[in-house]
């Protein structure tokens, strides 16, 4: 039998003709059109109201439209003589008075228009009194909540206070998403510029953007692509801290993958995992935008289930308290301990979505929550979760960046959770987490909170050094030209690696940095650059094997004062290029390609699957298959 | 790592045009080809996935993801082919009293029905409900989808199946003596 149903298959695959390419392209327009048309209307009745309309007009604007235009005359009719009956003398006392103080302190307009009828003989034919009722009827076709005042009629002083009330807030909906970003490092000349200094960055919000966009199938905006965050996503297997040290760091000199004649200068951090036992408590305040616009499934729906990853991953002496804002900033969850699982799961569970985004606000709320909850010793942390919209208050990026670096200095920490596409705000959302001493990470799916909020859940909320600062002296004897790869928005003046006040990024348990830079050695045919005709000759120091000198400036966690680690770097090459020049590659390809000359995405891909070594959570996989989608969207 | 069609349609549900951009380009060969065996004739094929494209924006909005895009969009191209039928029927009962001219041109058409290939008239002499359920069987619909798809139990898409090819078999046999 299922022979016959399998000839019938190939049968019906044979006969089945392709779809007509003009029908196509003319019914997907149809389609995009009736959906744009369909949006317009959208946004006007979602911003408009937080619950459901009832009353009188609302109810009277459904009746009329499922009646049939006979029943619709008839109901009419009827409606315009109770109508009647209502305005006369007789029948001012029928309707009940307003009783909710919200009427009460609603302007209400109709007043001297009913008295004005009161003295108004009662004979105005039915005709008159139809005109209201076919704007009404009018109003309810049209999707725009603003009905007319129109229909006095009808309003009586109960129904138009409740329109005032619900004067729309229209939001435009467009995209009006804005990345931080600057233009990707200049190449260096060693004996011009011979110092590069930079603050660490373990955000990793950028690849998840990249990411989403690429399983859409966009290639990201290029302002989007920050490589450092794209190399620090993946986790590396460096040699971990001995002793009583936060952190160690790891320095190897690799061929360049794009570039016979450079080297990559790899330096990576790894940063202690105390004992969990030893962490401090934690004071979590978990500062949750609900305005309208984190109404979509991949915002607020997501956060929530995030946030339930989460607490599983927190002890019973760590406190955790809820602070949301939409149109206004309001404590939902007072301190709790994190062992009341249901108490904190209930409050997560109640929050909906509606409202403007007054995000200052929330942030005050914030802050001062977490100093109410917080005792000696505990670390306290904001964790705000956004799409990074913020159009109430302080909306200027500077001008947050100001009021965060003054709160920064309680010790409190800010961390940004981003969620959602479309009016994402990662130039907020960094500036908030830069100088909040944070974490910023973008979460587009389930397994991506699992990585934040489970997997690295340590460095997310333990701080173990602060302010960590790389400076980078190279040896003009042996590097003739040097360029960071990544890192273009935390670069720091050479004079700020020395000054304590400068903030600079914060390292959690566990954490790793990576910072790699393409150096040109000295006679290498690579050089940009050619030697200048009246410079001044190198003074070679006798320790002319060393390629570079690195220093480390950071702070234990609440300190003022910072710590310094040096070391020499040697110009021998230690090894293969690895997973992370492969990683730094892609992101060059991702933002222009200035620097990777006719290096391709399949070779990307090629040195990633080299080099992927144990991946037991798929990560690296999972960058492979981006590279190739990366690969064909760029081709077409 | 494509984002799954699922998504796109949520992310669509939820007012993003570019997913539903892609979402429509990534389909729309699909639903056609469904519609094509649904209705039998190209035509037919391309006005109904026109129907289900002007009609999808609105439809998509009470998409909640309950079900895979795949099954919900198959039931509306269903739902769209029912109600395109029903409206077929309603024109040619009014139609069917045009006379001369109108007999002559149907006679044409039925002449011109008569060339067309084996499968496509047996497809067509199906009764409507057997055409939809092997439509979607053929289209690598299991029978515990197609039956979630079209609102029937799995044991009634496997009986209307073999019913299917019982009604074939003996067109067959008919069609080739």
């Amino acid at each position: 039998m299922s022979d016959d149903l399998d000839d019938l298959k190939s049968l019906m695959n044979a006969a089945t003709p392709h779809p007509d390419a003009a029908r196509k392209s003319e019914n997907l327009a149809l389609a995009q059109k009736n959906f744009a048309d369909l949006q317009g209307s959208r946004d006007g009745v979602r911003l408009t109201s937080d619950r459901p309309k009832t009353g009188i007009i609302s109810g009277v604007r459904n009746m009329l439209s499922t009646l049939t235009s006979r029943a619709g005359l008839t109901a009419s009719t009827a409606i315009v003589a109770v109508g009647l009956v209502m305005l006369s003398p007789l029948g001012n006392d029928l309707l009940p008075p307003p009783t909710d103080t919200a009427f009460q302190t609603a302007p209400q307009p109709v007043e001297p228009s009913i008295a004005q009828r009161k003295t108004a003989p009662v004979e105005p034919a039915p005709q008159l009194e139809v005109a209201p009722m076919v704007a009404t009827e009018m109003a309810s076709d049209g999707t725009a909540a603003a009905l007319p005042p129109a229909s006095p009629a009808l309003m009586s002083t109960r129904a138009n206070g409740r329109m005032m009330l619900d004067a729309p807030v229209i939001l435009p909906e467009n995209i009006t998403e804005t990345f931080a970003n600057a233009d990707t490092n200049p190449i260096q000349v060693t004996a011009q510029n011979p110092v590069s200094t930079f603050s660490i960055d373990v955000d990793t919000a950028s690849y998840s953007v990249i990411r989403n966009s690429l399983s859409n199938g966009q290639l990201p905006p290029k302002d989007a692509v920050r490589v450092e965050e794209m190399i620090n996503y993946f986790p590396y297997d460096y040699a971990a801290p001995t002793g009583t040290n936060a952190f160690q760091p790891t320095v190897t000199l690799t061929p360049t993958p794009w570039n016979a004649d450079t080297q990559l200068m790899q330096i990576a951090i790894q940063g202690a995992l105390p004992d969990l036992a030893e962490r401090p408590p934690l004071n979590l305040v978990f500062l949750i935008d609900t305005s309208g616009s984190m109404e979509q499934p991949n915002k607020l729906p997501l956060l929530k289930q995030s946030f339930r990853l989460m607490l599983g991953q927190l002890r019973p002496e760590d406190q955790v308290a809820i602070v949301t804002y939409a149109g206004s900033a309001g404590e939902v969850l007072a301190p709790t301990a994190a062992s009341e699982r249901t108490t904190i799961l209930n409050a997560l569970d109640n929050l909906g979505a509606g409202g403007s985004t007054a995000g200052q606000a929330g942030l005050q709320q914030a802050y001062a929550t977490a100093a109410a909850m917080s005792e000696e010793g505990d670390v306290n942390r904001i964790i705000l979760a956004t799409d990074g919209d913020f159009n109430v208050g302080l909306n200027d990026p500077d001008a947050l960046k100001d009021y965060i670096a003054d709160k920064r200095d309680s010790g409190t920490y800010l961390s940004v959770l981003g969620f959602g596409r479309g009016n994402l705000d990662d130039a907020t959302m960094q500036a908030l987490a830069q100088n909040g001493n944070g974490q910023a990470a973008y979460i587009d799916t389930l397994s991506e909170a699992q990585k934040v909020l489970v997997d690295q859940l340590g460095g997310a909320l333990f701080p173990i050094a602060d302010d960590v600062k790389i400076q980078v002296e190279f040896n003009p004897a042996t590097v003739s030209e040097y360029r960071l790869i990544g890192y273009e928005t935390r670069a720091l003046k050479r004079e700020d690696f020395n000054n304590d006040k400068v903030d600079a990024g914060d390292i959690g348990a566990g954490h790793q940095v990576t910072a790699i830079y393409e150096v040109t050695p000295k006679g290498s045919p690579a050089e940009r650059n050619a030697p200048l005709r009246y410079d001044t000759p190198v003074i070679t120091q006798n320790a002319s094997d060393e390629l570079a000198f690195l220093r480390l400036r950071y702070k234990a966690p609440g300190s003022e004062t910072s710590a310094l680690i040096e070391t020499p770097i040697q110009a021998t090459i230690t090894g293969e290029a690895g997973f992370a020049a492969a990683i730094a590659g892609f992101g060059h390809l991702l933002r222009d390609g200035t620097y990777t000359g006719d290096w391709t995405y399949a070779d990307a891909i090629k040195l990633a699957n080299d080099t992927k070594g144990d991946d037991p959570f798929g990560y690296r996989a999972e960058a492979v298959q981006l590279m190739r989608l990366a690969e064909s969207l760029s081709a077409q | 790592m494509q984002t799954d069609d699922t998504s796109l349609a949520l992310a669509a549900a939820g007012g993003d045009a570019g997913a539903f951009g892609t979402l429509m380009e990534r389909q729309y060969d699909r639903l056609f080809r469904l519609c094509f065996r649904l209705t039998g004739s190209q035509a037919e094929a391309e006005d109904l996935t026109q129907d289900i494209c002007a009609a999808l924006p609105a439809k998509l909005r009470s998409f909640k993801g309950e079900a895979t895009f795949t099954t919900w969009a198959y039931r509306l191209c269903v739902n769209a082919a029912h109600d395109r039928r029903r409206r077929a029927a309603t024109h040619a009962k009014a139609a069917s009293g045009w006379g001369d001219w109108e007999v002559n041109r149907r006679a044409a058409d039925a002449e011109a029905e008569a060339a067309l290939d084996w499968l496509t008239q047996a497809m067509r002499a199906l009764p409507d409900d057997l055409r939809d359920t092997l439509a979607l069987v053929l289209d690598d619909m299991t029978h515990t989808q197609a039956g979630e798809i079209l609102g029937i139990s799995e044991g009634t898409v496997s009986w209307r199946i073999s019913q299917a090819k019982k009604h074939l078999a003996t067109l067959r046999k008919e069609g080739t003596p």
